[in-house]
């Protein structure tokens, strides 16, 4: 199937090449049709490619594409590994690539970069098929940088705003940061095993797993240890963990629609991939899958908690997607690698619906995201009301939506996991951050959508009257997404978690199987919508729900009274725990501070000051004896160069 | 084209003759008339058939032998022992290319900028071009020397006559530096006459040594070459040289003298005295740490762009000698070949990158004349192509994937890893601090409002700009996505290198 691969990675770099280079010939309804043309062709094709895989019989492949470079025995390719996971993702970032393309057209209607944006989000396409179709770690490098950069570019596409161009550079350096471990665990990878290829390397996990490497003076580490951790910093800064989360809240200045597709339904979710891919490896360390699980319980649940306090609508859905993010790492951290790509497969549905709902909202209201200012918007926008609704639905895990099975199946193994008999600590915290981060989901959730589309109209008499729903573009993608968002959890939660739909592709350790144990109890999916109500899952997301329906529908004066009464927590929540300022004042303010210093007292006042200008005085003084030697033309040096050149060559030549 | 004879000689005289005719030529009067336009175009034409005639170097390069090749050879001072002597190997003949890649690229990007002498000046180009060739294809010491010297005068000319305001502190400052390094150079080659009888560089390569005056000999290499690459703490002349010097200028400062250093080490240091390259290997590593880690930071606070960048030139060049010194620490394991490879493919690309960014000030500068960084913002709203064409080699810069940035990097990084964790730790802070640098200029000059009404009345690229930055693009892109054939070049070259640089020779 190789030319199918081959197409599905190149239709998009292509149409984004003609669109950006060619935008101003092609117009700007050829630049969307050739993009979206392109992306719904991949789209396509890889459900082919996962059809063929799942029931067509076909094996996965791993080829070659072409060798980037060979030397010193390693061999660094650009090549394809397709197997069932791979497909899944190329499915689920097609299918949100061609919602997003589709929605676009309504969203960016008026914008002058209209086909410069296509551009980018087509590349952005291409880069992420490269991700995730990657068979060794310097393409999958490649990706992950590549998405890096079409973030970059799309967070600061209205690069008039100084918001954007400072969200945008704190994005790229963020990530820069994970890279930095991400790179160095690569580096890792080839000391030991001399191979970027992941067939190869997982071959010789066993060997990995018995060596040691020295890091600090005399204590040995294990090398699979050091691997997993640096590659695991490198999603830390992809996936936006705490705490290099930093940077995703404020790629909200990007326009919507790649708030979407990159920073909720695919590019974030780079890091969970990864990590589920590099499964066989992550295997053998407990000490990495520890860090993973620790890591992904703090940003679950207290990225969950700072959504409670934000007021703008995207921001919202953004520490929605940061706490969702926790949850796939629980998994990820709790050997549940299938539990975590599955809620990573619905959440990429339902907030991308929830994301391009919001934009919907925000084409309506003329770009006010201030939810205080709206209100009541349920009667003028029924299609963007109800889509929400799912979406919301989805993201608190009401029994019956994709949410529900991804979530509580989650939840469920990471009950299950090996933790409980390893290290009760670590058990603990992630149980209980994964039980409280549902009532904290609902309460967030439903306070946003309570405030959105119910309630009192709080905007403008102007704004209220040229309140409609969007147009069709955008009103057919949030109904597209909505549909999986509502049922595919209900359709394939049976075969992806329990039908061996991963076979290879995962590896977990016997041990570790916790949703190999929750398969023992499997009946269906009925069976576990119906034992919904009678666990503490549901009862959480119903109280956080009915909180939020109580504080701001029925006694909206009550939160309010809340702030004034702890406000210090409130302070806390606010200014995001102070990371912000901890980076920007502490180590963006170091950075420059160290620079400063270096420049003006090393360089400048050292080097220059007293070694540099100060031969060069002594020099001077000593040149002024000789002064009625020197003309001052460059031309007079350059003949006595020859000329002593020349009487010294002589010298040699004749009297040595 | 592999058919020429004499091919190197050909792409050392081509050039320089073409710069005496040049200056034979002249330009006197009134610079548009039509003798400057022929002027112009017999300087085009020259570097543009050099760079043909150069490719030759490529498709009749031998990729499965470390011998040297297009060799040519007859007596120069016999009495002496000196021949003129040239050939090729894998670590030359890439930075050859290279050269004359470059020069065409500059005398477009020159043809109306410079208003006075431009006769001089395009001829000072091509005459530079000649000799820094020779200093790459020389096989002899003396050779090798008096081109190494002869190629300051233009480059001094260059900056003395056509730069900016401080143009004489900058060039004393620059002939104090290399004139005190490239001296003692000399005085080794004598020693190493002296022992050989000769100034064959490969006789000098097999001669035995001893260790203290291997590492006499290893000083005396290190400040001709660390002043050149140049090294922290050397490297102060580096950024007042880049902002006094004409654009072009300062793109073959920054994309071919400096490779002068690099060259030096491993054609020089390493094979011809590596016990004491062996013994200093650990110095190296830390300056050159240093050189990433220091110079980044320092590069983060420059006001003055062209000052960030030739910092930033600093840092990379840090990659360049950290792998090349890798060697001593992979002894036995795989490794060293990788290093090399990633140092020689990061001059390469340094080339390629750090010339367009220069170029891309001389484009601002020609417009607003500042490179003050606070003078501009907003630049992408009056000049989108340009915008595009700055972000792209700022990435690049920034060592992306997929851009030629990435690839020495990596190699070195990777390499490094094996060699010793902190180095990689050190190395590897380039992610954030190349990034942090370069992109906070990006921010800063080409994104935001527009900031001043003469950044509103900027003109995007003309076509000449246009050409010159999409090519270098287009090659930094190739280099990035397919280094295979740069890297097979070089293969066989550099495994015997280190063959060479791991025995030992007293």
């Amino acid at each position: 199937m190789y030319p199918y691969y081959l197409t599905i990675v190149l239709a998009p770099l292509f149409a984004a090449i003609v669109a950006g280079f060619f935008g101003k010939q092609i117009g700007r309804a050829g630049a969307h049709w050739i993009t979206i043309l392109a992306v719904g062709l991949s789209c396509l094709l890889s459900a082919y490619v996962l059809y063929q895989l799942y029931w067509g019989g076909a094996e996965p492949e791993n080829i070659s594409v072409y060798t980037w470079a060979v030397t010193d025995g390693l061999r660094m390719e650009i090549g394809f590994l397709v197997d069932r996971l791979t497909a899944l993702m190329m499915v689920v970032v097609t299918f949100v690539s061609l919602m997003v393309h589709i929605y676009t057209i309504g969203y960016m209607h008026d914008d002058p970069g209209y086909s410069r944006f296509f551009s980018y989000i087509s590349l952005f396409t291409f880069s992420m098929l490269m991700l995730v179709m990657s068979n060794n770690f310097l393409q999958l490098f490649f990706g992950w940088e590549a998405v890096g950069l079409v973030s970059y570019l799309l967070i600061g596409f209205w690069f008039k705003r100084e918001t954007a161009i400072v969200a945008n550079l704190k994005a790229f350096l963020v990530n820069r940061v994970g890279d930095f471990g991400f790179l160095l665990g690569i580096a890792a990878v080839v000391m030991f095993t001399g191979t970027l290829d992941y067939a190869e390397v997982f071959a010789s996990r066993d060997s990995i797993a018995a060596q040691s490497i020295e890091v600090f003076g005399g204590t040995a580490w294990n090398a699979m240890t050091v691997i997993c951790i640096l590659l695991f910093i490198g999603a830390m800064g992809k996936s936006a963990q705490a705490p290099l989360h930093v940077w995703l809240p404020d790629s909200m200045e990007g326009p919507t629609p790649i708030s979407a597709l990159i920073h909720a339904a695919t590019m974030v979710t780079a890091g969970i991939f990864m990590v589920a891919r590099m499964s066989p490896l992550y295997e053998l360390s407990e000490v990495a899958l520890a860090t993973v699980i620790v890591i992904g319980a703090i940003t679950a649940l207290f990225m969950g908690l700072l959504g409670i306090v934000q007021n703008d609508i995207k921001r919202v859905v953004a520490y929605s997607t940061l706490s969702q993010l926790g949850y796939m790492t629980v998994a990820l951290g709790a050997s549940a690698y299938g539990a975590a790509v599955f809620h990573l497969m619905t959440h990429a549905f339902f907030k991308a619906l929830l994301f391009l709902a919001a934009g919907s909202v925000i084409i309506a209201m003329h770009h006010e995201q201030d939810i205080r200012k709206m209100g009541g918007l349920r009667k003028y926008m029924p299609i963007t009301y109800w889509t929400s609704l799912i979406g919301t639905l989805a993201l608190i895990g009401f029994p019956g939506s994709s949410g529900f099975y991804s979530k509580d199946l989650l939840i469920e193994a990471v009950r299950d996991s090996h933790w409980l008999s390893t290290d009760a600590w670590v058990y603990w915290i992630a149980c209980l951050s994964v039980l409280l981060g549902v009532f904290v989901t609902a309460l967030y959730s439903f306070r946003m959508f309570f405030l959105v589309f119910h309630g009192k109209e709080r905007m403008d008499a102007k704004t209220r009257s040229h309140l409609h729903e969007t147009p069709a573009v955008v009103t057919v993608p949030l109904i597209l997404l909505a549909v999986p968002s509502a049922v595919i959890g209900w359709i394939t939660v049976e075969p992806i978690l329990f039908g061996g739909f991963f076979g290879e592709s995962i590896v977990v350790g016997e041990s570790h199987d916790a949703l190999a144990k929750l398969g023992e109890h499997w009946h269906g999916s009925l069976a576990l919508l119906l034992h919904a109500p009678v666990t503490p899952v549901f009862w959480l997301a119903v109280a956080g729900t009915a909180t939020a329906w109580y504080l701001y529908l029925v006694r909206p004066e009550i939160p309010g009274k809340i702030v004034e009464r702890f406000s210090s927590a409130y302070k806390l929540l606010v200014n995001k725990y102070y990371f912000d300022d901890l980076y920007m004042k502490g180590f963006a303010g170091a950075g420059r501070s160290i620079g400063k210093v270096l420049w003006e007292k090393g360089d400048q006042r050292l080097i220059d000051g007293m070694l540099v200008n100060g031969t060069a005085n002594s020099v001077g003084r000593l040149a002024g004896v000789l002064r009625q030697l020197q003309t001052g033309y460059l031309y007079t040096y350059a003949f006595a160069m020859i000329i002593g050149l020349t009487m010294f060559l002589g010298w040699l030549v004749w009297f040595r | 084209m592999g058919d020429i004879d004499n091919l190197l000689s050909i792409l050392i005289w081509l050039p320089i003759l073409g710069g005496v005719a040049l200056l034979a030529i002249g330009d006197q009067g009134d610079p548009r008339s039509s003798r400057s336009g022929t002027m112009r175009v017999v300087a085009l034409a020259v570097s543009l058939l050099t760079f043909l005639l150069s490719l030759g170097l490529y498709t009749g390069f031998d990729h499965t032998t470390a011998e040297m090749q297009f060799v040519e050879r007859i007596p120069w001072v016999p009495s002496l022992g000196a021949d003129y002597y040239l050939g090729v190997d894998g670590i030359s003949a890439p930075l050859i290319l290279l050269t004359t890649f470059i020069t065409p690229l500059v005398v477009i990007s020159a043809w109306e900028t410079i208003k006075t002498r431009p006769a001089q000046y395009f001829a000072a180009f091509l005459i530079l071009e000649g000799l820094m060739v020779g200093v790459f294809s020389a096989l002899d010491g003396l050779l090798f020397y008096v081109f190494w010297e002869a190629m300051l005068v233009p480059m001094f000319l260059i900056i003395g006559v056509w730069g900016g305001a401080r143009r004489i502190y900058a060039t004393v400052k620059f002939f104090l530096y290399t004139f005190l390094g490239s001296v003692l150079m000399l005085v080794a080659f004598i020693y190493l006459y002296r022992v050989t009888g000769s100034f064959d560089l490969l006789g000098f390569m097999d001669a035995p040594i001893g260790l203290t005056a291997q590492k006499l000999i290893f000083i005396g290499f290190l400040l001709a070459f660390a002043v050149k690459v140049p090294m922290w703490p050397v490297h102060t002349w580096l950024p007042d040289a880049h902002v006094e010097a004409p654009t072009g200028g300062s793109v073959i400062l920054a994309a071919i003298m400096l490779k002068m250093g690099g060259y030096g080490f491993v054609r020089l240091s390493l094979p011809i005295v590596p016990d004491a390259s062996a013994y200093f290997a650990g110095l190296m590593v830390a300056l050159s740490l240093i050189a990433v880690v220091y110079v980044g930071f320092v590069a983060l606070m420059q006001k003055d762009m062209k000052k960030l960048i030739a910092y930033s030139s600093i840092a990379h060049m840090g990659f360049v000698t950290l792998g090349f010194f890798l060697v001593w620490f992979l002894q036995g394991e795989s490794g060293a070949v990788l290093g090399i490879s990633g140092g020689m493919v990061q001059m390469v690309s340094h080339g390629l990158i750090s010339g367009a960014m220069f170029l891309c000030v001389g484009v601002l500068y020609d417009r607003m004349h500042s490179r003050k960084i606070s003078d501009y913002g907003g630049v992408a709203n009056t000049m989108p192509v340009f915008a595009a064409f700055m972000v792209l080699f700022a990435m690049a810069n920034a060592g992306l994937p997929g851009t030629s940035g990435f690839v020495g990097e990596f190699m070195v990084i990777v390499a490094s890893f094996k060699a010793n964790v902190w180095f990689a730790f050190f190395a590897a802070t380039t992610l954030v601090l190349g990034a942090a640098y370069t992109l906070w200029m990006v921010k800063r000059v080409v994104y935001g409002e527009v900031a001043n009404e003469r950044v509103g009345e900027l003109e995007d690229l003309k076509r000449r700009e246009y050409i010159v930055l999409g090519v270098l693009a287009v090659a930094v892109l190739v280099v990035g996505l397919w280094p295979a054939p740069l890297v097979d070049m070089m293969n066989p070259s550099i495994e015997h290198l280190v063959e060479q640089a791991v025995r030992s020779k007293y």
